[in-house]
């Protein structure tokens, strides 16, 4: 790679963030404005710890959900927004992970299995990453949209000749309180490796070959393994998301498990928010999973019609999502603003 | 079953369900190849489709081959009608071939969702099939279903027609020019956006067809849409973007596969038959197994 190296020596924040800001990410070390970012997202981390204590109901589970859904739609959004790879694929992940938690309950510790989860949506994820990312174009696209459907057929079939029953049980005893923590730690957790992947040369190379891929490898860019890699860091997110949420499900079958809604869920939600900044799909998830129970708990027959509706909506309205939205009006009251203080100026000359 | 049984089944039965497939194959391919729109509702066309068949079947208990008559007009009618009102704008917008991928890719992603509702709303959840036909015809001194060779004849001669259409008027030859060079296309005086509506509609027509003809022999229910979309990606790819005799082949090879694999593992695996083809060809011959080589 001949791309500058940009990461330098940055020392590791001292607290997990939720948000980081990629302002500096061409200077070595942190500067001020970082550090202060970083300590905002930390107060901002530890206030939205606080809500098992504050409630443990109804405002918890939707907590919870918002979680899950932040660690989805950012980990999606680390490797589809600079790439332009869209990924219709994370519940073949999701349920990956939720499956070998299921799968594993009553021979293996708890974590280990979350481990191993992980370790196995990042293999497949290298597996399906080396076959369709080393050729340009829609196979991508194309392999991850059955890819969730080919697992479910697979492993439903596997527990048929097992002899198994296509229902598992996952009874762990964890409160919804834990998995919230858990949640929001993966969450702090994605945001940190987003912010580390901004400012390092791999972060560097996926925006290039998001913006031109022929000049990226022009530029002597291994295309192939950067995009490989972040799919892999992408995916095992996926997977240890949904080892943690196996328990909250209790009950796992395929067909939940391997749910198609999961995978477009995550998109309608990282398009929504927008997937050029860090903290993009936040923005998307927080509204949308708010509206999303209200939709289930009001038409609960149209949500598949309205889920569509909802996310032809995003594309054709707002293609850059609401951060992309809010940063153009942003910058043409900027340019507006320049343009009269100009105009003030030049008028204080003509009378001085 | 004895071994020499089981191969006469899957080569029979494997042809009679990959020729059905060229159907929807085409379909996909005047989407893609002339229409430059990777439609990712196309499956969903084809269980609406199946699905009124169901409907006009049980209602009339008229022959599903008349049911055509309807839905091909109306499929056409709406494929020209999504075309005009939702890709249309996203053609215009976009500044390159990349571009309109990522924005089709994902609009037809929300089109197939809207029409899953619909047809959750219309038809239900649950499974749905009818029997027309279902009396064995023996090849061979083994028994076949009569459905599925009725099919098989349906959809070989929609293909022809399709085909002399596509190579024989001039009409047809506007499509291919445009699938060849869109923008050579617009200088000799051909009007690309109306020929690229056309075949983008054609194509969910044809692959409406598709629907009704498996209907006959297959059970369907709102949620399959997707497989066949993915089984139609995965023959075009095999065949080439703009070959149809490639596609007619990579249908029977797609075909063969899935009976095989149904057959002779288990007939849940279908959609695994689909992957590994596709696995292959993408490590192999990524251009497709007809197409030449960049």
């Amino acid at each position: 790679m001949s791309v500058g190296d940009t990461s330098g020596t940055a020392a590791p924040p001292a607290r997990p963030s939720e948000m980081a800001t990629t302002h500096a990410r061409h200077s070595s070390g942190l500067s001020a404005n970082e550090k202060r970012n970083l300590a905002v997202c930390a107060v901002i981390f530890a206030m939205v710890a606080t809500l098992p204590m504050m409630s443990d109901g109804y405002w918890l589970s939707i907590g919870v959900s918002i979680a899950m859904y932040t660690v989805l739609a950012t980990s999606w959004m680390l490797f589809s927004g600079p790439t332009n790879y869209i990924s219709l694929g994370t519940a073949a992940f999701f349920g990956i992970g939720m499956y070998v938690v299921a799968g594993g309950i009553d021979v293996l510790p708890y974590p280990a299995l979350v481990l191993l989860a992980g370790i196995a949506g990042a293999v497949f994820a290298a597996i399906v990453g080396l076959a369709t990312l080393r050729i340009a174009g829609v196979y991508f696209v194309i392999f991850t949209l059955g890819m969730a459907e080919l697992i479910r057929q697979i492993v439903s079939w596997g527990q048929a000749k097992m002899g198994s029953q296509a229902g598992l049980y996952v009874l762990t005893g964890m409160s919804d309180a834990a998995l919230y923590w858990l949640l929001l730690s993966l969450a702090a957790l994605v945001f940190l490796v987003g912010w580390w992947i901004g400012r390092s040369r791999l972060g560097f190379a996926l925006r290039i070959i998001g913006n031109d891929e022929v000049v990226a490898v022009h530029s002597g860019i291994n295309t192939a393994r950067a995009k490989v890699i972040l799919f892999v860091i992408s995916s095992a997110f996926a997977s240890v998301t949904g080892a943690f949420v196996a328990p909250r499900y209790s009950y796992v079958e395929p067909t939940i498990a391997f749910s198609p809604f999961i995978s477009f869920q995550v998109v309608i939600m990282a398009l929504l928010g927008g997937v050029h900044r860090l903290w993009g799909p936040l923005v998307g998830v927080i509204p949308f999973t708010l509206l999303w129970e209200l939709i289930n708990a009001s038409f609960p027959r149209q949500t598949t019609l309205l889920l569509g509706v909802a996310f032809l909506l995003i594309v054709y309205l707002i293609p850059h999502g609401v951060v992309g939205l809010v940063e153009d009006l942003l910058r043409q009251r900027n340019l507006a603003l320049g343009r009269l203080v100009e105009m003030m100026r030049g008028r204080k000359n003509d009378n001085g | 079953m004895q071994p020499g049984a089981a191969v006469m089944d899957i080569l029979i039965i494997g042809l009679l369900l990959g020729g059905t497939y060229a159907l929807m194959a085409m379909g996909l391919q005047l989407q893609y190849g002339v229409a430059r729109i990777m439609n990712l509702a196309n499956g969903e066309i084809l269980v609406a489709a199946a699905f009124g068949t169901f409907w006009f079947f049980t209602a009339t208990k008229v022959s599903p081959f008349v049911s055509l008559i309807g839905i091909v007009p109306l499929a056409f009618a709406l494929n020209w009608a999504v075309y005009r009102v939702l890709i249309l704008p996203l053609v215009r917008r976009a500044k390159n071939q990349g571009q309109l991928d990522v924005d089709s890719i994902l609009a037809t992603f929300g089109i197939s969702f809207i029409f899953i509702g619909i047809l959750l709303h219309v038809f239900g959840g649950d499974y749905l099939s009818y029997s027309y036909l279902a009396r064995p015809y023996v090849i061979f001194g083994e028994n076949y279903g009569l459905n599925r060779i009725a099919a098989f004849l349906g959809s070989a001669a929609i293909c022809i027609g399709l085909y002399v259409w596509l190579h024989r008027t001039r009409a047809g030859l506007t499509l291919r020019a445009v699938a060849v060079n869109p923008s050579a296309a617009g200088l000799v005086s051909i009007d690309v956006e109306r020929v690229s509506a056309l075949a983008f509609a054609l194509g969910g027509a044809v692959t409406a067809a598709g629907g009704t003809l498996l209907s006959m022999f297959l059970t369907f229910d709102a949620s399959l849409g997707v497989l066949f979309t993915l089984k139609a990606l995965v023959i075009v790819i095999m065949g080439g973007v703009s070959e149809i005799r490639g596609a007619i082949i990579a249908s029977f090879i797609l075909g063969l596969a899935e009976t095989a694999v149904a057959i002779l593992v288990d007939p849940g695996l279908t959609l695994a038959a689909a992957y590994v083809l596709f696995l292959a060809i993408l490590l192999l011959r990524p251009e497709g197994l007809f197409g030449r080589r960049v």
